[in-house]
């Protein structure tokens, strides 16, 4: 954003500086360790997660699909999603200056975090001011994001996750590996056995059936709810327009951290800003039906600042940058902040469904974590960056397109960032063979002598007519596919020689024929 | 009307019986084929692993080629170098090009189509006269099918052929993990979509799996040949251009 409206030209945006900070190299959960490839290869050996990930997401599909259907206005519904956020991105620091005047007004503290490291101490800081070493979570990206709950730790001060499938991912001291339920690598057995192991005191004949496991996890956290002091949640959404800040979610737990505590510390992303209350009527709609299949959610909490005698009596947000200002200033690339989290593109993503969301090594998988991934954290030029191969983890069948409740064009994203990402990679073997095929291709000529000259893979392919085994890089491709030999002749030499001029003039012929026996009939 | 046709890069090379069948259906509906000799390739495999300058040459040769306006329609047995012509072509041209290019690319993007929406919107056809005694299942490929929209203009057109035994492939529109340079540069997470969408095909007992791309159908068929499936790939343009005085024998190569 250079243009004369654009933060820079404010010059007070974020304290920003002339090019955009993206996501600190090595802090948070921006970044795998290992390139998509090489963790997918890992995963797609694990037949129960396949199994595990294949049923979730073909149920979750199923019921998505039922409950956008019967509604006669969703595709206006997702213009109008898809509009206002464009629109809100389009005037993101005016908006988020309106949401910090109108929190402060009502008696909110807003801080801003130009990265996760500003944020984690922000928080930190809070949380040791109200005396507690013990902090309740409510599911949060944004936390995820910048590792939040680590950096806590390691400042003594203990987070507890509340919604449960993030408890269930904390308690097995794992990674979540879907952005809605971060647990649906997981099956019932495997929750029992980890309930068993690390809940103080639970039944031994624990069933693995969902309401005694749910029973369970509601008792160990109950206790928690009623005697901590501070907790910590992201948002859905923050309302410019009345300082209002919102979570949607599914269990009750969610609310109750957002009102038992004394202090609610919220961490939020300058994207989740909308412009209107009114706004609120296309979100709560787009987002329960497009994420877990439900017509309504069913806990939306709202709040504006603090209420006397009332729910939290200190409350703090704080706004975090982390990349996105460098996503917003790529022109192509903000589309993805208007994202709101629904995962719907991870629940029909093939690629997705096979390698889970481990493989992605990023707080946000699937296919839109392959756009706002690279775009936050940087694709660094150094070549082992696994968010360099993010933008090629899809096969481009845009399923996710159609799936996306505000319509982002995800395959065209990632086509982009592909393309930023060759062009900032230096020459390459292949950019050398890409430019090497587009002389060829460019000049007829050359390309019928190349045509020729695979012909004579014929003899290489021998009586089978077909490879069965390739040379590097395609050697992958060859694992499990056999490639035909070109044919003798192309169609081009077909089309120009005796045979095909004959061909072409006897089904001319033949067409004439039953076009004339058709006339007659109609006689 | 006259019709340029485009090969694609991969159809005039690998696979020319569907060009053919492309070629001689258009002839026996009644319209003069041409095909500019000039032509190469749409430039779509560079564009979607992540190259826009070099595809430019072969962009603006696409545009020259077709560009004639004695050309009333450009037909190409590929919906996705059809999609590529219509929606990445434009984003070359603005990006790398001339304005001669994006001039010229804007003009031939609107006569550009996949066989069957040229059959069925242009033409409007559904029975083109073939004959195809057969158990058939088809595949929509994901850019027909999500670029090109082309929804049910393949199933019509293959309801209307005489005596076929058309079945549904369950879970049909799931990607068959193709992708260009994704199959290569993911072989794996590509296998194993290929897996699913081979047993899909077997649960048919299809003799044919078809449909509207030849590298779709490349990797489909490359997977059925590896597991000595019975199955064979053919693409749509050959079931609709047999006939009974020229029908399609199954035994010869499938390509």
């Amino acid at each position: 954003m250079s243009t004369a409206t654009g933060p820079s030209a404010r010059g007070t945006f974020l304290g920003m500086p002339a090019v955009p900070p993206r996501s600190p190299y090595g802090t948070g959960h921006l970044r795998g360790e290992r390139t998509f490839p090489r963790a997918a290869h890992d995963e797609l050996g694990n037949e129960q997660l396949r199994r595990n990930l294949g049923k979730a997401t073909h149920s979750i599909r199923a019921k998505r699909l039922d409950v956008t259907g019967e509604l006669p206005d969703w595709e206006a519904l997702r213009d109008a999603g898809s509009a206002i956020k464009t629109d809100t991105m389009n005037r993101l620091p005016e908006l988020l200056e309106e949401l910090e005047r109108k929190v402060t007004e009502h008696g909110g503290t807003v801080h801003w975090a130009r990265d996760g490291i500003e944020a984690n101490e922000i928080v930190t800081r809070l949380v040791r001011r109200t005396g507690s070493d013990e902090v309740l979570k409510v599911k949060s990206m944004a936390t995820q994001e910048i590792g939040l709950n680590e950096h806590l730790e390691s400042q003594g001060i203990t987070a507890l996750e509340t919604d449960l499938a993030e408890l269930i991912v904390q308690l097995a001291d794992d990674r979540p590996s879907h952005i809605l339920v971060p647990a649906i690598h997981r099956n019932r057995d495997e929750i029992r056995e980890i309930f068993l192991r690390q809940i103080p005191g639970v039944d031994p004949a624990l069933a693995a059936t969902p309401a005694e496991l749910a029973a369970a996890a509601r008792a160990y956290l109950r206790e928690k709810f009623m005697t901590a002091k501070v907790a910590v949640s992201g948002a859905n959404f923050g309302i410019a327009e009345t300082g209002t800040l919102s979570v949607v979610e599914s269990e009750g737990n969610g609310r109750m951290c957002l009102t038992l505590p004394e202090t609610l510390i919220t961490v939020m992303g300058i994207e989740k800003v909308l412009p209107r209350f009114q706004d609120l009527e296309v979100f709560l709609q787009l987002l329960p039906r497009s994420s877990t299949g439900e017509r309504m959610n069913p806990y939306t909490s709202l709040w504006t600042g603090v209420t006397p005698g009332d729910g939290p009596q200190d409350f703090h947000l704080v706004l975090l940058d982390n990349g996105r200002t460098a996503a917003l200033a790529d022109t192509i690339g903000r589309e993805a902040l208007n994202c709101i989290r629904c995962s719907a593109c991870l629940n029909v993503c093939p690629v997705y469904e096979r390698t889970g969301g481990h493989a992605y090594g990023s707080t946000y998988p699937g296919p839109i974590g392959a756009v706002l991934t690279p775009q936050l954290a940087g694709m660094h030029a150094a070549k082992d960056d696994p968010n360099s191969s993010l933008p090629y983890a899809s096969s481009l069948c845009g399923a996710c397109f159609d799936a996306c409740p505000v319509k982002i064009d995800i395959p065209s994203l990632l086509v982009e960032l592909r393309h930023q990402h060759t062009e900032q990679s230096g020459t390459t073997a292949e950019k050398l063979a890409m430019k090497a095929a587009a002389t060829v291709m460019k000049q007829p000529k050359l390309f019928t002598a190349a045509q020729r000259a695979a012909g004579l893979g014929r003899v290489v392919a021998g009586r089978s007519g077909t490879f069965s085994h390739l040379p590097p890089p395609f050697r992958g491709w060859s694992d499990s596919r056999d490639t035909p030999a070109p044919p003798k002749q192309s169609f081009r030499s077909w089309f120009a020689s005796a045979d095909g001029a004959a061909a072409m003039r006897a089904a001319a012929q033949d067409g004439a024929r039953h076009t004339d026996d058709d006339s007659q009939e109609a006689q | 009307m006259r019709i340029a046709l485009f090969a694609t890069c991969l159809g005039d090379t690998l696979f020319p019986e569907a060009v053919k069948s492309t070629a001689v259906l258009l002839a026996r509906l009644g319209h003069d084929v041409v095909f500019p000799p000039q032509q190469t390739c749409c430039g779509q495999m560079h564009v979607n692993t992540g190259y826009q300058r070099e595809p430019v040459p072969l962009v603006s040769n696409f545009a020259e080629q077709f560009g004639d306006p004695s050309i009333e329609a450009v037909v190409m047995p590929s919906g996705s170098c059809a999609g590529s012509v219509r929606h990445q072509h434009e984003l070359v041209a603005a990006r790398y090009g001339d304005a001669a290019l994006r001039a010229g690319v804007a003009a031939v993007k609107t006569k550009t189509y996949e066989l069957s929406e040229f059959l069925v919107d242009v033409l409007d056809v559904t029975d083109v006269g073939a004959y195809f005694p057969h158990r058939v299942t088809y595949h929509p490929t994901c850019h027909s099918l999500r670029m090109l929209r082309v929804g049910e203009k393949p199933l019509r057109l293959l309801r209307a052929v005489e005596a076929i035994d058309l079945v549904e492939l369950p879970e049909a529109d799931a990607c068959c993990g193709f992708g260009g340079t994704f199959a290569v540069k993911n072989a794996g997470t590509s296998s194993a979509m290929l897996r699913d969408k081979m047993d899909h095909i077997a649960g048919t007992g299809a003799e044919v799996c078809t449909a509207g791309d030849s590298s779709c159908l490349m990797h489909i068929g490359g997977g059925l040949s590896r597991i000595k499936s019975g199955t064979r790939t053919l693409h749509l343009a050959q079931i609709l251009a047999a006939t009974r005085t020229a029908p399609h024998v199954l035994t010869e190569a499938a390509r």
